[in-house]
């Protein structure tokens, strides 16, 4: 290619010469109509009536296309986009496998379910801080990270929804807000200059940030610094997903904001770092990660039982939902330990539920407040004798949160279970069993004390149903009562996910598409 | 020359994390930039380091000349600068509201969200 004289260049060696097929936009589409909706929001920001609206049909639109990107992915196998026509690896490529499209499906079913949520609890001075604008940006840094094939484009998703977060996360600068923000966010800043520190370590052995194109090179790597490599995106990745030594600002932050707010940061933000793990991690590093296994092992089964011991401890309710997250992210990294296509398709299952699960615990919580005025649980109580329906529904997300049937925390919990008895990991089977357990306890006793206690206040009348706040809560719990009952589809897609994260040659096919650019 | 910025990279990293374990926010911000640079070193260096050829094809050529610098890790370090800058931006604002808000800027004194005297969860009915 060192041509010094002016010959005509065949562009067909570093540009895709056809145009992108119309059906391929889709796989960039979620984050371009994000980003353009939520620039659009901040140009309107004087005029916060037209906000709701314009956020839940672009999010319902997000529902729509990420509905498609995943009927198309399983139609045909992943998708490939490049940006710029480059030819990978040379431009930034989005590539969306069964598992990308999965999370990002569910990612919009709940941002759009808090969006509506938000009309009821998101106040005018909170609508004119510009929540709604940031909701959407903080989902393009989501759907991003889900879609993007490409390292270093998955860093710099990471931080488009870390800043929308920070945004998220002190609106209405009340003083805990600020505390808690400080914590979080130095702590989630280091985490990603980690990833940082690992991507350019890996970008100076091998010369590549294209995912696909790594994954061929690190398989015929020798002499690289690999195992330095793979604990520097472990440490980054748990950081993120919040696991146990690297946990303590999440606790130390999810309660201050409003509860919208926190149940959309339950519900996705440390999902992230486990999908990032499972991307990076089991794709990339496969023989790294096993390896590993026993430190992730260890690390997953003191989060999840010292999460639940401290669900017990508490007596605010958001604290107590945030430990709850806490307990689930060890339940995905068990799954990542155990590393066979049934632990990593338990650990995507329990990821999907989770997401569901945990937005819809931080709405109950929410609803609860407002219909008592109490967040702690000394002094809440009488839901029920207000209530009952939403009692009814409450119970069924703490069954579902616990891992009880027939919902679908169960179903996750099960394989997970089978999958460490099958290689030996009894006290890993254990340690969820004794997790599921203690938290069984202590959402037990919340709604011993918040719905059967009657209130010591006595409440007013039976409060009139607001669908607005109930109506997300009843579609997540109908969602998870859903997975619950019919198992099968989503252990399909979990398994199909876990195949593709294992075996990535049809990933590699779609970006390599004749096998060339090595 | 790879050997010497490598010595400087370890020498800003060991002082970001020095800055970084103290209590007092200030301190910790520096220690935020500081590492900021670090990474953005980090990477210049691990993209080879060449002299004097600028990664620009001339009129009448097709192809870069030989030995030419790699432009791709300074494209990387632009978008980590100006990430690491809004950033930076961002928690400069956050520690001085911190200060006025809090009276402190030890972090061992901001337990307005956890509080030290958190009651216990009710242990009866």
């Amino acid at each position: 290619m060192a041509a010094t004289t002016s010959t005509p260049v065949d562009l067909s060696a570093a540009l895709v010469m056809t145009p992108t097929a119309l059906a391929d936009w889709l796989v960039v589409l979620p984050p371009a109509l994000m980003i353009g909706l939520g620039a659009v929001l901040m140009m309107l920001r004087h005029r916060i009536r037209l906000h709701g609206p314009i956020a839940i049909a672009g999010l319902a639109l997000l529902v729509l296309i990420d509905a498609l990107l995943l009927w198309k992915v399983l139609a045909e196998g992943p998708v490939t986009m490049v940006m710029g026509r480059w030819l990978p690896p040379f431009g930034i490529a989005f590539s969306v496998d069964v598992f990308g499209a999965v999370m990002a499906l569910v990612s919009a079913v709940v941002a759009l379910a808090a969006a509506v949520a938000a009309l009821s609890d998101i106040s005018d001075s909170g609508l004119r801080y510009g929540f709604f604008p940031f909701l959407l940006l903080l989902m393009a840094g989501v759907s991003g990270a889900f879609l993007t094939g490409d390292i270093f484009n998955l860093y710099v998703w990471f931080e488009v929804l870390l800043i929308s977060s920070f945004g998220l996360l002190i609106l209405g600068s009340e003083r805990e807000q600020i505390d808690g923000a400080m914590k979080y966010a130095v702590l989630n800043l280091l985490g990603t200059t980690f990833f940082l520190i690992a991507v350019g370590y890996l970008y100076a052995v091998f010369g590549t940030l294209n995912m696909a194109d790594l994954v061929l090179k690190v398989r015929s790597a020798s002499g690289a610094p690999l195992m330095t490599l793979s604990a520097l995106f472990i440490l980054a990745f748990a950081m993120k997903a919040a696991a146990f030594p690297v946990n303590f600002w999440l606790p130390a932050s999810y309660h201050t904001p409003r509860i919208t707010v926190s149940a959309l940061f339950g519900g996705l933000l440390t999902k992230i770092g486990i999908y990032a793990l499972l991307r990076v991690m089991v794709m990339l590093f496969p023989l790294q990660t096993e390896e590993l296994s026993l430190v992730v092992a260890v690390v997953a089964a003191l989060t999840m039982v010292l999460a639940a011991l401290s669900m017990i401890a508490q007596n605010d309710l958001r604290r107590l939902a945030g430990y709850a997250v806490i307990a689930g992210i060890g339940n995905m990294m068990a799954g990542i330990a155990i590393g066979s296509v049934a632990g990593l398709s338990g650990a995507i299952f329990y990821a999907l539920h989770s997401i569901l699960a945990m937005t819809a615990l931080y709405l109950v919580i929410g609803r609860a407040a407002a219909l008592t005025g109490q967040w702690t649980l000394q002094s809440i109580g009488g839901i029920y004798a207000r209530q009952p329906g939403f009692a009814f529904v409450s119970l069924a997300l703490f069954f579902a949160v616990a891992g009880l049937p027939p919902f679908s925390g169960l179903w996750p919990k099960i394989v997970l279970v089978k999958a460490s008895l099958d290689i030996g990991a009894w006290w890993l089977a254990g340690s969820i069993l004794l997790s599921g357990f203690l938290s069984t306890i202590a959402l037990g006793r919340v709604f011993l004390f918040a719905y059967w206690r009657p209130a010591a206040v006595p409440l007013a009348v039976p409060a009139r149903l607001d669908w607005r706040a109930f109506g997300p809560i009843l579609a997540l719990v109908l969602l998870i009562t859903g997975f619950g009952l019919f198992p099968e589809w989503p252990l399909a897609l979990s398994q199909q996910a876990a195949g593709g994260l294992l075996d990535p040659s049809a990933y590699i096919g779609s970006v390599f598409p004749t096998g060339g650019a090595q | 020359m790879e050997v010497l910025l490598s010595v400087l990279v370890g020498a800003f990293f060991a002082a970001a994390i020095y800055l970084i374990l103290s209590k007092h926010s200030v301190r910790m911000l520096l220690g935020i930039a500081i590492l900021g640079n670090a990474v953005n070193l980090l990477i210049f260096t691990g993209g080879r380091l060449t002299r004097e050829v600028p990664p620009i094809i001339g009129k009448g050529l097709d192809a870069l000349p030989p030995g030419t610098a790699n432009p791709l890790p300074q494209a990387l370090i632009l978008t980590a600068i100006v990430i690491s800058f809004s950033f930076f931006a961002f928690l400069l604002v956050l520690t001085y509201r911190a200060y006025q808000e809090l009276g402190t800027d030890n972090t061992d004194e901001m337990r307005l969200a956890e509080p030290k005297d958190d009651p216990m969860p009710p242990l009866g009915y």
